[in-house]
């Protein structure tokens, strides 16, 4: 790992990421806003499978609201990874960080499955809704905490004062 | 007479203070909650502006937005404050000095008097715009100011952090 990590700061990519002062400061702030955006992407189609009578019906929510959810998921990854290649040390050392890249492939898998189960419970008939919806509604909760934990969990802030 | 100087060295001076700045993960804890906060009321904050400017969800009513988005939001702004306060007492007298960190109050402030405008004035009349017509340019500017206030809030908050060393 060390020697990848020498590596990947000796790459001329790392080093022009690294020269340019303000570009973590603002990969950091995109990375944060779009981190909020999948957040409340998913607590509004949560609060739609959770309580189901509301104005706008949950097809049309998890219509309009997934492509957000992605593009947010686009930025977050990209901006991510240049972080990774700013910070190789401080982020692919530390065990947070490792911990944080499980929860949040855990994280994209169980979103994946949210999607599919709910493109599938709208058009149902109600009978066989109620079973799903359950099971969406844990789905849902399940999705949001996971996220919750890998935001939680962030680019190793909780040990970041004792590696340094 | 006692100065802000002497405030900001007693805040330093509290429990709290103390144990913010000598515990080793006590301030990344913080940190890391902050974070989370803001980024949940930038996150929902931003559905509801999104809404106002008209770039998505006209056929939803923007009563009903707001309704669902109001309580996540304050609750993630409570929250987001007290880890703040927690984190302001490690180094009161820095913080106050830093320029990043009055740019975000100062912003902080200028998107709460935008909601209150928004709120006392233009959403009396939403009744006539709750859905499916083009919002009035009142509540469109609203949400812009909205949407980039926090935007700048979430840059300053991160800026703060490099003035800091």
């Amino acid at each position: 790992m060390i020697a990848f990590i020498q590596w990947l700061q000796s790459t001329p990519l790392s080093l022009s990421v690294r020269r340019i002062s303000w570009l973590i400061p603002m990969m950091q702030t995109l990375h944060i806003l779009a981190n909020g955006l999948v957040l409340a992407a998913i607590i509004m189609i949560d609060l739609r499978v959770w309580r189901r009578a509301g104005a706008e019906p949950l097809a049309d929510r998890v219509r309009r609201l997934l492509p957000w959810l992605w593009s947010a998921l686009g930025v977050l990854t990209v901006t991510g990874l240049v972080l990774v290649l700013g910070t190789p040390r401080r982020t692919l050392l530390d065990p947070t960080f490792q911990v944080k890249m499980l929860i949040m492939v855990v994280a994209i898998v169980a979103t994946v499955v949210l999607a599919t189960m709910l493109r599938r419970v709208v058009p149902e008939p109600a009978s066989a809704r109620r079973m799903t919806g359950l099971l969406a509604s844990v789905a849902g909760a399940a999705t949001l905490l996971l996220w919750l934990g890998a935001t939680i969990a962030g680019r190793g802030r909780w040990i970041a004062n004792v590696i340094g | 007479m006692p100065s802000i100087t002497d405030a900001l060295h007693w805040v330093e001076q509290t429990p709290a203070g103390a144990f913010v700045s000598h515990s080793t993960w006590g301030f990344s804890a913080l940190l890391s909650v902050h974070i989370l906060a803001v980024a949940i009321v930038f996150g929902m904050i931003a559905m509801v502006d999104l809404r106002l400017i008209g770039i998505c969800g006209r056929q939803s009513a923007v009563t009903a937005l707001c309704r669902e988005a109001l309580p996540w939001t304050w609750s993630a702004f409570a929250l987001s404050a007290l880890t703040g306060m927690l984190l302001f007492t490690a180094q009161p007298v820095k913080y106050w000095g830093n320029d990043a960190f009055r740019m975000k109050f100062a912003i902080l402030a200028l998107a709460g008097l935008n909601m209150l405008v928004f709120q006392l004035i233009t959403y009396r009349g939403v009744a006539r715009w709750d859905r499916d017509t083009a919002v009035p340019w009142a509540g469109r500017l609203a949400g812009a100011i909205s949407l980039a206030s926090w935007i700048a809030i979430v840059a300053y908050g991160r800026w703060t952090a490099y003035l800091m060393i």
